[in-house]
């Protein structure tokens, strides 16, 4: 187990410590409470003696006696559960929040790299099972301890003797429950492995099942499917048996110790060294003796589940995250002249991608981005924006290096529009204001019909105030991109950096878009990746991409004297006969 | 039921798992009996060998009850897994004969989880089942039958207390199941935000939005938080009250047991024994508890596997005897799709090794027309390939006639050259690499160290989307179909590759359907299908719709230049 990591889970607690401290005091007196119990029971059983030979008294005294202790050993649990699971929750709360600003201020390339499936797990699942960890410990572990410690103590009061075979026998149940927990271990992991076969196959097969019925190829797989299935079976029956043992195992250990202590203490009674009822309180004690320990066993498999999750959350926490410079510089009145001068880019250090790359843009040019599918137009987009830095040289804006501007400022003086749109779970209206927090309904409604938006959002339900779902479900592909250029023309900023839809997008649609592009650049500086010939005609200044690298540079006509990349380009999209 | 359809036959390990379980339960029931007697008998009347011969007896109830115990717990694994493997062999049969309707309408994720976790549940409650479903109503009962052996009036109490416990921990679970159900959807919406985060990470960047971001996803957790605190409220009420409920019973038994031990009607030891199965009820309460909750569950995940298994199929081979002379052909088909009109009222006519192009927007139902040739749905109206409606083949053999790309360039774990056998099991290296050739993969592949033993990991990703999709039409190609068709499968294609594949496509001998949104990619077709919102609005060359169809060429206007469109 590495105490590090749960030094550094614990450091979590520390504006809880309260609460803790708290819990750790009801959870000794409820232990106090809850073994005091069985002695006052056992009293009260020795006065039952025999016929007219019962102390109504002392029994009517003892039964009081044994109510109070009951009532604080329930109030005690109760209250201990209670400040556990708050310090739990604010625990797993806190974690969250912390992982998520983690997560917002993350370098982009690390978000690139990682895959969200597995930030995401991280999210939810690890700090769930950090959590579940958490209660169990919070709970158990120390009430556990307190558990053993007070029986023994509590049996030493009564009866050393008898107490010492207890304590004799303990090893016992020590050494079973870590057998079988090692054995039950490594079948689990096998178990697990095993299922996580089985889930890959069917989640490739079933998840391509259009592309195995095209090819007929049914029976291949059911025939492999019955193989892993098989497989499955065979260690599940192993893996459960195991786990299944650990129940019935110290369900023995503990009626061994029960015997033995129904044994031994009737003997002593005999001599005449002990009562009925303290063996009835010792047997009561012997009864629930193993217990604590399996309790114990089960906290440290939890625990360790969760400082392995708590280990993973804190990896990311350890991430660097992005710095902003000391004293920021703005633009006074942006006019959009860009100067890209002498970049050096590349994700790999061994794989060079940009080199020596310099563009002057005035104000108010359109500079087109062209390339096949795939050729790293977001690239060139991630260094404008400084979603990624270059390695060598610098872009200024308005002869200001971005390098000394706030990246939130660097951004705000661009407009982006990507293919891939991306819609929160809110309303439209929400949506189109995302840029400006403060926008009447007015700008929001004048947005919209610039943007050839406001037709469609009227004819929905609820208009304006119609819930977009995750991702943007209920709308077209064509109306999400209308949408966003509705979201930028809220805003107006001077630059603009745009993406022309390829094939997802209707005719008619994609014309509306067109036109609304038209409207925003007009006097803006503009990027876009172009894929219509009217578009990259028109530009000012092309750059051609391949493979991620920036190939040649000029425009139109220059590039088609070149007789290079583009000219094939161009002509090859004609060139059938 | 299929509870018992999966279990019978397993039904002889299971009934043994289940009478195993009851001898174990029945002499963990003797236990405080004997323990009665040690303390009446033994003690009573100074037998030290007596003590002796009860306590080995202990031991003797304490082995035998395990050797069971052991005897249960791997009858029950066994069925349970037995149980599981059975369901998932079926579930994932029935899966494979689903309608593309079925798969798309359950989804996938839904049904890998049915398949995965679900059984996983139900496999647990059998298991629980036999171990605890028959153990703990028994030492519950065994527990009240023994409390009425040893006295009926002190058994009273026990009729008065087991109902109260069972009806204190009814009313924390059911009040606490719905709550969590709740916190479960919370935590859905916390993870929602947390995902639209990390997808738009680039817009919210772009915005300069986190702190927003953050206070929203703030609000979720504290929400969250809060639901916890209130179901934990609850739920710690459980114990603290059966404690106490259970605690009260006992000093009555007490009390009363005072008086009756004074009036000589009821001994020492008996108190002894009603004290210890008054505890037993406790602990057994609580396993059942568990059971419930366990149930519970089980149930839900029980009505997504009926689900799965009660879709049959609705595409089989039919007797029809309508015949028709052209190679291909539709005829008035109509097709809707989840309530929503696909198609509607298309017939065409195709020759044999013609090229089609189909062209039309979003939802004008290109990808559904071709998908009705290989009968992935049933439509209304007829298809007919050489001659016979295409119900009167038999799937695999329709399925075989035909190659299909898929829009989405899948590939399967597995070298490449098994890859490129789903076409043709059994293909030979050299049939390979003729595919290959035409799919203008075969430059590329050439290139890769291990050539076709290279190995594809999951969904292709260590090669590029153009490298898949030529892959996969290679693949379609492996089997030389009479008919194939590309579904918008040019797509990740540039333009030079795009234009090489379709002079190589010119050279084989098969009926072609190409679907696509580029005009470029379909323009030379023989014959081109315009569709919008599921009608052909024309049919004809490129330059016959130039002229007669306003949809064609408005998309042709937009995508070319003037000078290409003549």
């Amino acid at each position: 187990m590495n105490l590090q990591v749960l030094k550094r889970l614990l450091r979590f607690c520390k504006p809880y410590l309260k609460y803790l401290y708290l819990a750790l005091l009801f959870s000794a007196f409820h232990i106090i409470f809850t073994l005091l119990t069985p002695i006052l029971i056992g009293r009260t059983v020795d006065l039952l003696i025999g016929v007219h030979q019962v102390n109504f008294d002392l029994l009517k005294l003892n039964i009081v006696y044994i109510f109070i202790s009951v009532f604080l050993a329930s109030l005690f649990q109760w209250l201990l559960m209670r400040m556990s699971n708050q310090l739990t929750y604010c625990i797993t709360r806190d974690l969250r929040n912390c992982l998520f600003q983690q997560y917002l201020s993350l370098h982009l390339s690390f978000v690139d790299n990682s895959s969200h499936g597995d930030l995401m797990s991280r999210m939810i699942n690890d700090i769930d099972l950090i959590g579940d960890g958490l209660l169990q410990g919070f709970t158990n572990l120390f009430s556990g301890i307190m558990t053993i410690i007070g029986t023994i103590g509590f049996m030493m009061y009564i009866s050393v003797s008898i107490a010492s075979v207890v304590i004799v026998l303990t090893p016992l149940s020590l050494v079973v429950a870590s057998i079988i927990a090692s054995k039950t271990y490594k079948y689990f992991q096998e178990q697990l492995a095993l299922r996580g076969e089985l889930g890959g196959y069917v989640e490739e097969m079933i998840g391509h099942q259009k592309i195995v019925k095209a090819f007929a190829h049914e029976d291949e797989n059911i025939k492999r499917f019955d193989e892993i299935n098989q497989r499955v079976h065979v260690s599940g029956v192993k893996s459960q048996f195991l786990g299944a043992l650990v129940n019935p195992s110290t369900r023995v250990v503990n009626n061994i110790v029960y015997a033995s202590v129904c044994i031994f203490g009737a003997l002593q009674v005999v001599s005449g060294h002990f009562s009925v009822g303290a063996l009835s309180s010792f047997l009561t004690y012997a009864n629930q003796y193993t217990k604590p320990f399996n309790e114990i066993s089960n906290v440290f498999t939890e625990l360790q589940t969760a400082i392995a999750c708590a280990s993973r959350v804190f990896d990311l926490l350890d991430e660097d995250i992005i710095q902003e410079v000391d004293q920021p510089q703005i633009i006074k009145s942006p006019q959009g002249n860009i100067d890209i001068e002498h970049i050096y880019f590349s994700y790999q250090k061994d794989q060079k991608l940009i080199e020596n790359f310099s563009l002057k843009v005035k104000s108010g040019e359109t500079v087109a981005i062209v390339g096949p599918t795939g050729c790293g137009k977001t690239t060139f987009i991630n260094l404008l924006m400084r979603f990624y830095d270059p390695q060598k040289g610098n872009i200024c804006i308005d002869g200001i290096n971005t390098k000394n501007m706030t990246r939130d400022y660097l951004r705000s003086l661009y407009g982006m529009v990507l293919q891939d749109t991306w819609l929160f779970h809110g309303t439209i209206k929400e949506n189109i204001a995302y840029g400006k927090k403060d926008a009447t309904d007015e700008d929001i409604i004048k947005a919209a019909k610039n943007a050839h938006a406001h037709k469609f959002i009227i004819q929905l339900k609820d208009g304006y105030d119609t819930v977009v779902s995750e991702d943007g479900g209920n709308l077209s592909q064509g109306q999400k991109q209308l949408l966003c250029i509705a979201r930028i023309m809220l805003v107006k900023p001077p630059m603009l950096i745009l993406d022309e839809a390829t094939s997802s997008i209707d005719t008619r649609t994609e014309k509306q878009i067109q036109e609304a592009f038209d409207l925003m650049m007009k006097g803006r500086t503009t990027f876009i990746v172009a894929h219509r010939l009217s578009t990259i005609q028109k530009a000012d200044k092309i750059i051609v991409m391949d493979q991620g690298h920036i190939i040649e540079q000029g425009n139109h006509q220059e590039l088609l004297q070149k007789q290079g990349f583009y000219h094939h380009l161009y002509y090859s999209q004609f060139d059938l006969n | 039921m299929l509870w018992y359809k999966y279990i019978k036959p397993f039904r002889k390990q299971a009934i043994i798992g289940f009478i195993f379980k009851m001898t174990e339960a029945f002499f963990e029931l003797m236990v405080p009996l004997v323990v009665a007697q040690i303390i009446d008998y033994g003690i009573g009347q100074n037998d030290k060998q007596y003590i002796w011969k009860m306590g080995i007896l202990l031991f003797a109830l304490t082995f035998i009850g395990y050797g069971c115990a052991l005897v249960c717990q791997y009858f029950a694994s066994y069925t349970s897994q037995s149980f599981g493997t059975l369901m998932r062999n079926d579930m994932y049969k029935v899966i494979n004969r689903y309608d593309y309707e079925d798969i798309d309408r359950i989804g996938t994720p839904s049904l890998i989880t049915r398949l995965t976790n679900d059984v996983v549940q139900l496999q647990l409650a059998v298991a629980m089942a036999i171990r605890l479903v028959s153990r703990s109503p028994f030492l519950i009962i065994g527990s009240l039958i023994m409390a009425f052996r040893i006295n009926m009036q002190m058994a009273i109490i026990f009729v008065i207390t087991a109902p109260l416990l069972a009806l204190c921990i009814y009313f924390v679970v059911a009040k606490s199941m719905p709550m969590y159900l709740k916190i479960q959807k919370q935590l859905d919406k916390v993870s929602l935000v947390c995902r639209e985060n990390l997808t738009g990470i680039r817009v919210i960047r772009a915005f300069s939005r986190q702190k927003e971001e953050k206070r929203r996803f703030q609000n979720m957790t504290e929400t969250q938080k809060d639901m916890q605190i209130k179901v934990g409220k609850l739920s710690a009420l459980l114990n603290p009250m059966t404690n106490m409920i259970v605690n009260i019973a006992i000093i009555v038994i007490l009390y009363v047991g005072g008086i009756r031990i004074n009036g000589g009607t009821l001994t020492q030891g008996e108190v002894v024994a009603l004290i210890n199965y008054m505890n037993q009820i406790l602990l057994s309460m609580f396993v059942f508890a568990n059971v419930i909750i366990i149930f519970n569950k089980a149930s839900a995940s029980y009505k997504r596997i009926e689900e799965v298994l009660d879709i049959s199929p609705r595409i089989i081979k039919e007797d029809n005897k309508d015949y028709q002379d052209v190679f291909l052909s539709f005829d008035t088909v109509s097709f809707a799709y989840q309530g929503n009109v696909a198609l509607q009222n298309v017939s065409f006519e195709v020759n044999k090794n013609e090229t089609i192009g189909i062209i039309g927007g979003t939802g004008s139902g290109k990808s559904t027309l071709v998908n009705l040739i290989p009968r992935f749905y049933d439509s209304e109206g007829q298809i007919y390939i050489k001659g016979q409606t295409i119900q009167s083949y038999d799937l695999k053999e329709l399925r075989n006639m035909i190659g299909i790309v898929p829009q989405k360039a899948v590939l399967f774990k597995g070298t490449l050259r098994d890859n490129m056998q789903w076409g043709k099991q059994n293909a030979s290296d050299e049939e390979i690499w003729q595919a290959l050739d035409l799919a203008q993969a075969s430059a590329f592949v050439k290139k890769l160290e291990n050539g076709l033993d290279t190995m594809v990991t999951q969904d292709g990703k260590n090669l590029s989307g153009g490298q898949r999709q030529r892959l996969t039409i290679a693949r379609a190609l492996v089997k030389k179909p009479e008919i194939l068709i590309l579904d918008d499968s040019a797509s990740a294609l540039d333009f030079a590759t795009d234009a090489a594949l379709r002079k190589s496509l010119k050279t084989i001998q098969s009926t072609i359907f190409i679907v696509s949104q580029r005009v470029s990619s379909i323009m030379h077709a023989d014959k081109i299908i315009v569709l919008s919102h599921g009608e052909i609005v024309g049919v004809g060359t490129h330059q016959y719709l130039l002229e007669h169809c306003d949809i064609y060429q408005e998309i042709a206007h937009s995508q070319l230049a003037k000078e290409e469109t003549v």
